[in-house]
């Protein structure tokens, strides 16, 4: 679990996981995945979820299960699972916020992929649907996979590390005020 | 790798065919262009027809400019180009299925469309099969000169002007030999093939260009 403050870096950090943004310094390693790059190894769900509102949910799934490879569920049982079988041929754009979020959420098991990056996987989610994520992840869990989630909530995982980024200190050194000084 | 680039290039198609969007609507604009030049020239048939080909190909470059903007852009916004990044389909492919798409959608229907539309500037049957063939041949290279563009511009909200400054000057190329292939089919001194092989270098050249080109301005935005 990754928690913070608003604007603390978590979203920047998995971002940084996922191979979108490169890091000023160091490196990211990963053991035991072989061949495979890092973001081949792992599932994003984050704000942007990734969904064409104008494709239904079955398609988008679909896409999904088509682009990353290695599938495992069907996207109608993977639906179903999220408790959304209903939607399946509905396009996105005509969902709620949460059952959106639920369809994105629903890519994490038409693929399989050790590691699972969610950035506030509970955002829009009603107390059930939290449920399930739980139960999900747990599940995840108990196959010898990885969860790395971003998060304000306790999201009901056992024994869960956690690493809480602090906000860097205000820029009131002498050197750094000098240095906006300069700036103006 | 092959299933994850056709999935990509079906859900384009897909997208294209659902959103009723730019395909149709660079259509019209190549036709309301090639409507508005007799009415700007008065109605001088020989002046027509022998400008058509030119007529035709000016408005095909400016019809590809509808909805270029938003070929990479809304995969960025919504996240779907993060999602393609987890693929093991490289970058590269990425950009040439959505071009492939986008083109399939823009740019055959317009070779296609043009004799119809040559009616309008009075080309005779051989120069309608000539402009034809011509845009067939280098629309690709337009599509994917553009899709550099694109590829610049998508993380910039509004870049729809920015896009088209950046990417008419390095079309003008393929708008030389296009319009000189076409007209060479009526007559002259050059013979039909020169300028269109060129045409067709031209687009070979602009598609492992433009690919290889727009992977790293989509790779360096991020």
């Amino acid at each position: 679990m990754v928690t913070g403050r608003n604007g603390a870096g978590k979203s920047t950090l998995l971002t940084m996981l996922a191979g979108r943004l490169k890091p000023d310094g160091g490196s990211i390693r990963a053991e035991g995945i072989g061949e495979a790059s890092l973001p081949e190894c792992l599932h994003v769900i984050g704000h942007r979820d990734g969904l064409k509102s104008a494709l239904t949910a079955e398609e988008n799934l679909g896409f999904a299960r088509d682009l990353l490879g290695n599938p495992a569920a069907h996207p109608k049982a993977a639906l179903e699972a999220l408790g959304l079988p209903h939607v399946a041929r509905l396009p996105v754009g005509y969902l709620s916020a949460g059952q959106r979020r639920r369809v994105a959420l629903a890519r994490l098991l038409v693929c399989r992929r050790p590691l699972w990056l969610l950035d506030e996987p509970t955002a829009a989610l009603d107390l059930a649907s939290q449920g399930v994520l739980a139960g999900l992840m747990k599940h995840h869990r108990s196959e010898g996979g990885l969860v790395i989630a971003a998060t304000h909530q306790a999201l009901g995982l056992e024994d869960a590390r956690e690493l809480r980024i602090e906000p860097s200190p205000p820029p009131s050194r002498p050197d750094e005020a000098l240095q906006a000084e300069e700036w103006l | 790798m092959i299933r994850a680039f056709s999935a990509l290039l079906a859900r384009d198609l897909k997208l294209a065919a659902r959103v009723g969007g730019s395909g149709a609507l660079s259509l019209v604009f190549f036709l309301m262009i090639v409507v508005l030049v007799p009415f700007a020239l008065g109605p001088d048939l020989n002046l027509l027809s022998r400008i058509g080909p030119a007529i035709l190909w000016l408005a095909a470059v400016l019809a590809t400019l509808i909805g270029l903007d938003r070929l990479f852009q809304s995969d960025e916004e919504d996240g779907s180009l993060d999602l393609m990044t987890g693929a093991a389909l490289p970058l590269e492919l990425v950009v040439l299925a959505k071009v492939l798409a986008a083109w399939l959608t823009t740019g055959l229907p317009l070779a296609l469309a043009s004799p119809l539309f040559g009616l309008l500037v009075a080309l005779s049957p051989k120069a309608m099969g000539a402009t034809a063939l011509t845009l067939a041949l280098g629309t690709p290279a337009l599509a994917f000169i553009g899709a550099v563009g694109a590829a610049l511009t998508a993380t910039i909200r509004r870049g729809g002007l920015i896009l088209a400054i950046v990417v008419l000057p390095l079309m003008i190329p393929t708008l030389i030999f296009g319009v000189s292939a076409a007209e060479s089919a009526l007559g002259g001194t050059v013979p039909f093939t020169t300028p269109l092989t060129v045409l067709t270098a031209l687009s070979l050249i602009a598609a492992v260009v433009g690919t290889l080109a727009a992977a790293a301005a989509l790779r360096w935005s991020e």
